[in-house]
């Protein structure tokens, strides 16, 4: 069992250090209009979106590249002016706390009835 | 406008009739015969054929156009093409609800006739629990969402169906989705009185397991047509976008899918019945669930139906009524078995059923907090946040790689207590699909240690399949074809994610653009007249690096009403790649702006989807061949 | 005594669920976002309508007043609508108007401006879209308040109408 959860643990550091890797620009700027919300479409990313609204934010996206921006300042500079809803990646925050944590704290929890019932007969 | 009342008053019959059909099931309950009254039966089928002729009349009148139906004023317009007018009828809310009522009443029904060998008071309590649902469905739709209200004056035209809605794929998607969708109510029913009667036993579970395979073959049949249609027709390329809707269907699967792998620990071993229920009422909840989610407007997303708040407190109060009434059985009546056959030893088959349950239930509770979270959140401290993509693709992603161990390791345990065979040949085949990986992917990927490792199992699985497949002789094929098939699935996905390529660019009637070698060529544009829609197509020719040519025609159309303009894609498949060219206007230019894809192993996953309902659906007709 | 407890967890937790359902139905999906913290204008640089010159955006807000923007563009339709309130507003001597040209043509906007009037102090060109964004707008038509201390204080999607114009009234008092 503790096996597993090392193993859990291992596996899901890697998943989280893939999001650090990405070098070209287009393939940065792909990924991150696809994680911008369009806010006057239904649930579209502004990646998938034709309006007026994805086009500004694409050209603002643009913009700040060239001028040296990082991944994540962009999406700070959005949030700060539309709001976090505006970020299809849901930030780490006191607000989304149990949001990350609550599914991997029910992992857990099913492991631990697992692991009990497969001991009880001892 | 006949129809209209014919269509009508037979919802109205229909609901008369679960009434009468409570009576006369209760009443018949207590009678001393092994058989249901040949009278339930019969109740039951008229039922069917009522809504149907409920179903058929709204069909009518949109196929006529009758715009003194409120419901085909609507969704319809006289110049729509003839599919489409019989696929409006429950391409929106009402009718719809329509085809919930027919696959609620259909099921039930069919439900009496094939088990005639079950206990009969298990029987007609199933027939109740139904009932009450089918109920429920009557009076939502006669209160909130009738499909045959009265317009006058009857207006010419109508407002039309959104074109994006107009396509084959979406027009047999609800058909099929609903089949396994609704039919987890099946399961609903059945479970409750099989706890009530005390019956959640290895010949119950016989018995349902093969509903439960109906509907999880249909809900993974809908699901995957879903897909396809978001595929060429919406985003670019794109086929799950982790939109809500798509959450909503995607849930009673993951349950459904475990709840089919504890059916066959409860056949053999006689454990794991509370879970069973448990399980059993999940899904059908996450049914309900899903429904008020899309219904109710209380989520924002590209594919929601009416946003009526009114609605959804119905459908609220509705679940919750099934929510309560579920659980209060289960507490009430559940009798915990035997406590000694719950005990299952570490390397057994049951333990890894059990390790594929606990899996499923994270996947589950990833998609159902991502889903909902918003909303608490909203309510609570009126903030409002995205759950998007990131969320789902960082906390399940990783989970897949133990999970697909698990998947490759656990059936080749035997049941009560084991120890792995051929552990050498195992170590090996591991061996083997690490080193494919690491030297396929090796220039492929900047991201190179951890699409190894989950490529690597992904390949482990599909390795130990298929030597199950050919070496062995054909024991438990079906499970062997749907485990091959969702190995295939994610090595599909994997593969198609790192390997896909885009360009996009503006591009000119008689321009070519070079990139990598390779060229794209807009040749001309001709325009085309359809009923309802003006188009306007681009003529493109594609050289790759080898000099081949390939020739695309995407469109753009310009629909008459709505007034909607579509990008309609042109996607070439082979089996090696999709080539997928979409074009759209740039605003005040004579350019067009164009996206061209290249998607490596696109139709291995419908393939590889496609096995996974064959696995089914041979576990459905095994026992011609099989132990 | 393990099973009750089990369902009275069960029993909180459904009803929890369904009292959160019940009140997110009341509230609306669609996000309006209600500026709480007030923003500061951003810095910027932008061409001028009529001088065609680069104005500096401390320049353009440098008196002691409040002032509105509003987005407009001669082929936004709503834009019409709106304009008679905008030319009232103009009227009042505690705002000044200013004006945003988003996406437009020149020529177009410059015939708007003649055939409906001028509600604006000074008007700017944003061509591609990217000062609105700046604002933190969603499109046209938008109109945000600025307050002395040069910070928005409240912002309208969509066209004003005259209950909108009251409300901006007694705001600039």
């Amino acid at each position: 069992m503790k096996i597993l959860k090392i193993f859990i643990i291992i596996f899901l550091s890697i998943g989280f250090s893939q999001s650090k890797s990405d070098e070209k620009s287009d393939e940065m700027k792909s990924k991150i209009l696809k994680n911008i919300r369009c806010l006057i479409c239904q649930g579209q990313s502004v990646y998938d979106s034709e309006s007026d609204f994805a086009s500004s934010i694409k050209l603002t996206v643009e913009k700040k590249i060239n001028e040296g921006s990082n991944e994540e300042q962009i999406y700070e500079f959005l949030r700060e002016k539309y709001g976090d809803w505006i970020i299809f990646d849901p930030k780490l925050n006191k607000n989304t706390y149990i949001l990350w944590l609550l599914p991997l704290l029910l992992f857990l929890f099913g492991g631990a009835i697992i692991f009990k019932r497969l001991n009880s007969k001892k | 406008m006949l129809i209209n009342q014919i269509g009508y008053y037979s919802l109205i019959l229909g609901l008369l009739l679960s009434v009468l059909l409570c009576g006369v099931s209760i009443k018949d309950f207590n009678n001393s015969s092994k058989q249901i009254n040949q009278k339930v039966l019969s109740l039951s089928f008229l039922q069917l054929v009522f809504v149907i002729v409920s179903f058929v009349s709204l069909i009518f009148s949109f196929i006529n156009s009758d715009f003194s139906n409120e419901t085909v004023f609507n969704n319809s317009h006289t110049t729509k093409p003839l599919f489409y007018k019989i696929s409006g009828t429950w391409g929106n809310h009402e009718g719809s609800l329509l085809l919930w009522l027919l696959v609620l009443t259909l099921f039930i029904f069919l439900f009496l006739i094939k088990s005639k060998q079950q206990p009969k008071k298990y029987r007609i309590l199933t027939l109740l629990f139904q009932q009450i649902i089918i109920i429920g469905f009557f009076l939502f739709v006669l209160l909130t969402s009738n499909p045959f209200n009265y317009l006058f004056p009857i207006p010419n035209e109508g407002l039309g169906l959104n074109p994006i809605l107009q396509d084959p794929a979406l027009a047999i998607h609800p058909p099929i989705l609903y089949l396994g969708y609704v039919g987890t109510s099946i399961i609903f029913s059945s479970s409750l009185a099989a706890v009530t009667q005390n019956y959640v036993s290895k010949e119950w579970s016989q018995h349902i397991k093969k509903w439960v395979l109906v509907s999880w073959i249909f809900l993974t049949l809908g699901i995957m047509l879903g897909s396809i249609w978001a595929y060429y027709e919406l985003g670019w390329g794109g086929f799950w976008f982790w939109d809500p809707v798509e959450n909503v269907s995607l849930m009673p699967w993951l349950t459904l899918t475990a709840l089919l792998h504890c059916i066959a620990v409860l056949e053999r071993r006689s454990a794991l019945t509370s879970w069973v229920i448990i399980l059993s009422i999940t899904t059908f909840t996450l049914s309900m669930c899903g429904t008020f989610l899309v219904r109710s407007g209380i989520l924002n997303s590209v594919h929601t139906f009416a946003n009526d708040p009114a609605r959804g407190i119905f459908i609220l109060i509705f679940l919750f009524v099934l929510i309560t009434l579920s659980l209060g059985i289960f507490f009430f009546f559940h009798k915990e078995n035997n406590k000694n056959s719950n005990n299952f030893f570490w390397l057994s088959r049951e333990t890894s059923i059990l390790i594929n349950n606990w899996f499923m239930m994270y996947f589950l509770s990833v998609v159902l907090i991502g889903t909902v979270y918003p909303i608490f959140l909203d309510v609570i401290s009126n903030e409002k946040i995205s759950v998007g993509p990131p969320f789902y693709q960082k906390l399940i992603v990783p989970f897949l790689i133990p999970f697909l161990l698990f998947m490759s390791l656990g059936p080749r345990l035997k049941w009560i207590k084991s120890k792995i065979e051929n552990k050498n040949s195992l170590i090996i085949t591991f061996i083997i699909s690490v080193m494919l990986t690491f030297f396929i992917l090796k220039n492929l990927t900047t991201d190179l240690l951890f699409y190894t490792v989950l490529v690597s199992v992904a390949f482990f699985l599909l390795f130990t399949t298929l030597k199950e497949l050919f070496i062995k002789k054909f024991y438990n094929i079906s499970q062997t074809v749907a485990h091959f098939g969702f190995s295939l699935l994610i090595l599909s996905i994997l593969f198609n994610s790192i390997l896909s390529s885009e360009i996009i660019t503006n591009i000119k009637i008689g321009e070519k653009y070079n990139y990598n070698k390779s060229e794209i060529f807009l040749k001309k544009t001709e325009e085309r007249k359809e009923s309802n829609f003006n188009a306007i197509i681009g003529h493109f020719e594609i050289k790759d690096q080898s000099g081949k040519i390939i020739e695309l025609k995407p469109e753009i159309r310009v629909y008459n009403q709505p007034v909607i303009i579509t990008s309609e894609a042109d996607i070439k498949t082979t089996l090696l790649d999709d080539k997928f060219l979409a074009m759209n206007l740039v605003k005040g230019n004579e350019y067009f702006n164009i996206r061209y894809q290249v998607k490596p192993f696109m139709v291995w996953i419908w393939i590889s989807v496609l096995l996974l309902s064959l696995g089914g659906l041979m576990s459905l007709f095994k026992k011609k061949y099989e132990k | 005594m393990k099973n009750k407890f089990i369902l009275f967890t069960v029993i909180v937790a459904i009803s929890f669920c369904f009292i959160i359902f019940y009140k997110g139905l009341n509230n609306s999906n669609t996000y309006t976002p209600k500026i709480t913290d007030k923003k500061n204008i951003p810095i910027f640089e932008a061409k001028d309508f009529n001088s065609n010159a680069y104005l500096n955006s401390e320049k353009i807000f440098e008196e002691d007043i409040f002032y509105i923007i509003n987005i407009w563009a001669s082929w936004c339709v709503p834009c019409r609508t709106e304009h008679p309130l905008l030319m009232k507003l103009s009227k009042n001597q505690s705002v000044k108007l200013v004006g945003l040209n988003y996406k437009d043509n020149l020529n177009n906007a410059k015939d708007f401006i003649n055939e409906f009037g001028n509600p604006y102090s000074q008007i700017i060109i944003d061509n591609d879209g990217t000062l609105s964004i700046e604002f933190g707008a969603y499109g046209v038509p938008e109109t945000f308040i600025i307050d002395k201390n040069k910070k928005i204080i409240r912002k309208f999607v969509g066209p004003i109408n005259e209950e909108i114009v009251e409300k901006i009234e007694s705001i600039i008092k």
